[in-house]
């Protein structure tokens, strides 16, 4: 199966801080702000835009965790996810949440983490920062932060590693060998 | 029946004469004519026996027919057939039927029912008490009369020691045993499969050994007071069995048969199938009273069929309707349909060297005959000497097969035994010089 | 008609181990769950009971799904227990009492289940009075089935309970002493408590009466029976110990002649407070409920601070709404 590098670390690295100052940038401060990893990667993320955030603003912006398996609505197709954690959220009514997630796909999963969100408060507005956008929205979602824009077919498998999560750090797409292209 | 049957080349067992070698056996009029080296015999009909067994036709002295008034799970004619499946050539039908076989009436219909129908010889068994309920004699000397050959109140005990004394007294005038099935009822009371590690796996009231124990124990103290012939039905204890070869050896007269089931199967079945596996599956078609019991037990009841101390091998074939057994196991009906399958599972035995082939076909022959003095009644029964009931069996002690209940000519499917591997099989029988059974031979 | 292809998600845990993880339809016992298991229901609990601290306690993950509660026992806290574990996840949940158990008395178990699961059952929630019953269930259904306790046999959601209730005070069990006190004959809450417990390096003690003792515990029976110890006196099996959990003891139980009745009963094995202070400090009391004060526990300990007896219920619907959700992960419904 060809694999092609997308991101190196330090490609991540420079993404997230990126993110970090438009987020700040866009809600004109951190006042109110709230960071929300969605599990398991997005929650990385989200701590690092937290300590990036903190180290140019000098500001500490609250981080949270969400496990959405609960909330999916195409569980019974899926059939591998079985595991579900208890979720972490700070105080969210009111609050302007950055909802963060590794990648941004068909958008079910924010749908999802929405649909969560909402039973814990009501927070003022919401957005979303991903670290890669591969196209192929099934659902009239977008996000307000992309990492890196990354056009793919749907046969493609996105591998996104985090040092947090997985021991290793880098963004590949791995295209199905020739013979294997479904039309 | 004039029809003359040639059984050639077997190798014959018979007890009685200990024969074991090559012979032929010639069936005429219904009866044994001869047996011996390279018979001639034109005009008969034919049966290749090379490479097989021959042996006198099975007597089972321990099965439910059903017939009278619960024919929905066995009648006379569906028994009988199951029963020269089986190879088993004479069957003693117990009286727990509706209504009971406790009066002439109901025998003379069991008797008439069976020259109808009957695919081989039916001995009925008479109650021993009226409606089987242990209070009341029943009218012993009219049933022996009317046919019994013995008397039981099967299926329950009789729990009432003074009861049990003075039927024993009473039918020695007839000639005739009482075969009790022993089980102390308020010992047993709730049990549904035998009280031990299985049991409280399964969490599961249990019926403990010291139930049969104790009530053997008292047979054999009642047989000794009153002199009288007492048979133990389905024994099925270690310690049951040490009473009544304890009691042998004291002269008195305590017989005892054995199924099939309590000389293969254990506990273990209840919780797991026949097939074994750690999954629980609580079989109910391994429900039957009295109980699978415990490696030991099943131990004590094979070395006691080698040596002896147990007479014979009775099936005790209780079929059941599928929805007696498709249920919860507390509810489901107690028994085996065993006509079928019990020569297959006898072999494990024989195969294990455990027992020798000549050891359990007396104990399908001439030992059952023996412990009920069936030869009162049939001369010759359970032989093959001149003159003897054309009743024989061809067995192939090799013959793999895998046991399948929607076979059965019995309408009862419940054994535990389905899709199970068994080796050895009867060929063919010949019941008063009909086949009634025969195998499909294979094409050569 | 399009098919949507459901590609791999990279939002899959990495630390999931995906679908090997629960393969299980029914919950049965507990008597042969792994490790990994066991350890997994723990974890999923952990996250029900998040849920159900929420200002909102719902989630969507099992709309559509349908529980049918078929108990042949009546039982307000277990049947309402996983009644609120299906609502909560959003399941529609129905019940349905069912009395008598035979054919005889009406519709035979196999019967009703395969009539339940025609109406559209995608769980059957059983409790009921026989042993096995189930197993037999089980066998001829293409749902779920989930134990909720059957005769004398199992109560796998109790002990699951009890674990993870013993588990939120005290962490791993490995090594601590439990001892189970009551008619451990009649108990399926005990057995199952029996078999997870130690299965987990539990040293487990169990309690009672010598006829109130199945046959069998205590002896070796490896791989047939779970390893206890079995002692007669409580005054000394609570020495030492870490959990002490009272059974109820019932008043048909003096008619059958196991007991010779309450009073020296309670004498003997009432879990009260001057039995309590030889065991560990701090050690926990447990009971399955409804109890019996005065009889198997005093009113003191029952409401004592060392008493688990309303975090049980508590954690029960969490328990329970992991279990829901396991054995419906293995449902593979069509795609249009």
């Amino acid at each position: 199966m060809p694999i092609a590098p997308v991101m190196s670390p330090d490609d991540i690295r420079r993404a997230v801080t990126r993110i970090a100052h438009e987020v700040v940038e866009h809600n004109r401060g951190t006042r109110d702000l709230v960071l929300i990893g969605m599990r398991t990667r997005g929650v990385p993320l989200a701590q690092r835009i937290a300590d990036a955030i903190a180290a140019f603003e000098g500001e500490t912006v609250p981080v949270g965790s969400l496990d959405v398996a609960l909330h999916r609505d195409d569980l019974t197709e899926r059939g591998a996810a079985v595991k579900v954690q208890p979720s972490d959220l700070p105080e969210v009514a009111g609050k302007r949440v950055v909802l963060v997630d590794d990648v941004l796909y068909t958008g079910r999963t924010v749908r999802a983490a929405l649909d969560a969100l909402i039973d814990y408060g009501r927070p003022e507005r919401i957005q979303l920062a991903v670290l890669v956008d591969r196209g192929h929205r099934e659902l009239p979602i977008r996000a307000d932060f992309v990492g890196k824009n990354l056009p793919t077919s749907r046969d493609d498998d996105v591998q996104v590693r985090l040092y947090e999560s997985d021991g290793d750090e880098y963004v590949r797409v791995a295209a199905p060998e020739p013979l294997e292209v479904q039309r | 029946m004039s029809e003359r049957l040639l059984i050639r080349g077997g190798r014959v067992l018979d007890p009685l004469s200990g024969t074991d070698a090559e012979r032929d056996v010639l069936v005429e009029d219904g009866r044994i004519a001869a047996a011996g080296a390279r018979l001639d015999a034109t005009g008969a009909r034919v049966i290749d026996a090379r490479g097989l067994f021959v042996a006198p036709g099975f007597v089972d002295i321990h099965a439910h027919l059903r017939d009278p008034g619960l024919e929905y799970k066995e009648d006379i004619a569906s028994g009988t057939r199951a029963a020269a499946r089986g190879g088993f050539t004479t069957v003693c039908a117990m009286p727990n039927t509706e209504p009971p076989c406790d009066t002439r009436a109901t025998v003379e219909y069991v008797l008439r029912r069976a020259g109808e129908a009957a695919s081989v010889r039916v001995f009925p068994i008479g109650a021993v008490t009226r409606g089987r309920e242990g209070k009341e004699l029943a009218e012993l000397g009219d049933l022996a009369e009317a046919g019994c050959v013995a008397f039981s109140d099967d299926g329950a005990p009789i729990a009432d020691a003074m009861i049990m004394r003075r039927a024993l007294e009473y039918a020695s005038a007839f000639g005739r045993p009482i075969i009790d099935h022993c089980e102390d009822p308020s010992l047993a009371k709730d049990g549904v499969m035998h009280e031990g590690a299985v049991a409280t796996r399964l969490g599961l009231r249990g019926a403990p050994a010291a139930a049969e124990a104790a009530m053997v124990e008292r047979d054999i103290a009642l047989a000794e007071a009153t002199g009288a012939h007492v048979h133990i039905a389905h024994i099925s204890t270690r310690a049951g069995v040490e009473a009544v070869r304890a009691a042998k050896r004291r002269g008195l007269r305590v017989t005892a048969e054995v199924t099939p089931h309590h000389l293969t199967l254990t506990a273990d079945a209840v919780a797991f199938g026949c097939a074994g596996g750690d999954a629980l599956v609580y079989d109910a078609n391994a429900k039957v009273n009295p109980p699978l019991r415990e490696r030991d037990d099943v131990d004590a009841c094979v070395e006691a069929l080698a040596d002896g101390a147990i007479d014979c091998v009775a099936t005790d074939h209780a079929p059941h309707a599928v929805i007696e057994k498709l249920c919860e196991f507390d509810d489901a009906a107690f028994g085996i349909s065993g006509l079928e399958t019990a020569f297959g599972l006898c072999m494990r035995l024989v195969h294990e060297g455990r027992v020798p082939l000549a050891r359990l076909v007396e104990a399908l022959t001439l030992g059952p005959v023996r412990a009920l003095a069936l030869e009162a009644h049939v001369p010759g029964i359970g032989t093959l000497a001149p003159g003897a009931p054309a009743d024989v069996v061809v067995l192939d002690p090799e013959r793999a097969w895998t046991v399948d209940p929607s076979r059965f000519a019995s309408k009862g499917t419940n054994t535990p035994l389905a899709g199970v591997a068994l080796r050895g099989a009867v060929v063919a029988t010949i019941a008063g010089g009909r086949v009634v059974h025969e195998e499909e031979v294979a094409v050569a | 008609m399009t098919t949507v292809r459901m590609a791999p998600e990279t939002t899959l845990t990495p630390d999931s181990p995906g679908e090997s993880a629960w393969s299980r339809r029914h919950l049965l016992d507990v008597d042969d769950l792994t490790a990994d298991e066991v350890e997994l229901l723990m974890t999923t609990a952990d996250a029900m009971k998040e849920v159900l601290a929420r200002e909102v306690p719902r989630v969507p993950a099992l709309r559509g799904t349908t529980i049918i509660t078929l108990f042949y026992e009546n039982s307000t806290r277990t049947r309402s227990s996983f009644e609120l574990a299906g609502k909560v996840l959003g399941a529609d949940v129905i019940n349905v009492a069912a009395s008598g158990s035979s054919v005889t008395k009406g519709e035979s178990l196999v019967d009703t289940v395969k009539t339940l699961q025609a109406v559209g059952a995608d769980v059957i929630v059983m409790r009921h009075g026989r042993s096995g019953a189930p197993y037999l269930a089980a066998r001829h259904a293409a749902c779920s089935v989930v134990n909720a306790g059957d005769g004398m046999h199992a109560h796998p959601t109790q002990a699951l309970l009890d674990l993870y209730t013993v588990r939120a005070r005290l962490g791993d069990v490995r090594g601590r002493r439990v001892v189970i006190v009551g008619d451990v004959l009649h108990s399926r809450v005990a057995r199952s408590n029996l078999w997870l417990l130690t299965s987990l390096g539990a040293e487990v003690t169990v309690c009672a009466p010598p006829t109130l003792v199945p046959r069998g515990l205590g002896d070796t029976h490896e791989g047939l029976l779970p390893p206890v110890r079995v002692e007669s006196s409580l005054d000394r099996a609570v020495e030492g110990a870490d959990v002490v959990m009272a059974l109820r003891m019932q008043l048909e139980r003096m008619h059958g002649g196991f007991v010779p009745g309450m009073r020296e009963y309670a004498r003997l094995y009432q879990v009260n407070a001057e039995r309590l202070a030889r065991a560990n400090p701090g050690a926990l009391v447990l009971h399955p409920g409804p109890m019996n004060e005065g009889v198997e526990i005093s009113h003191e300990v029952a409401h004592g601070l060392q008493s688990q007896v309303e975090e049980q219920v508590a954690n029960g619907v969490a328990v329970r709404m992991a279990v829901l959700w396991l054995v419906t992960r293995t449902r593979a419904k069509g795609v249009a």
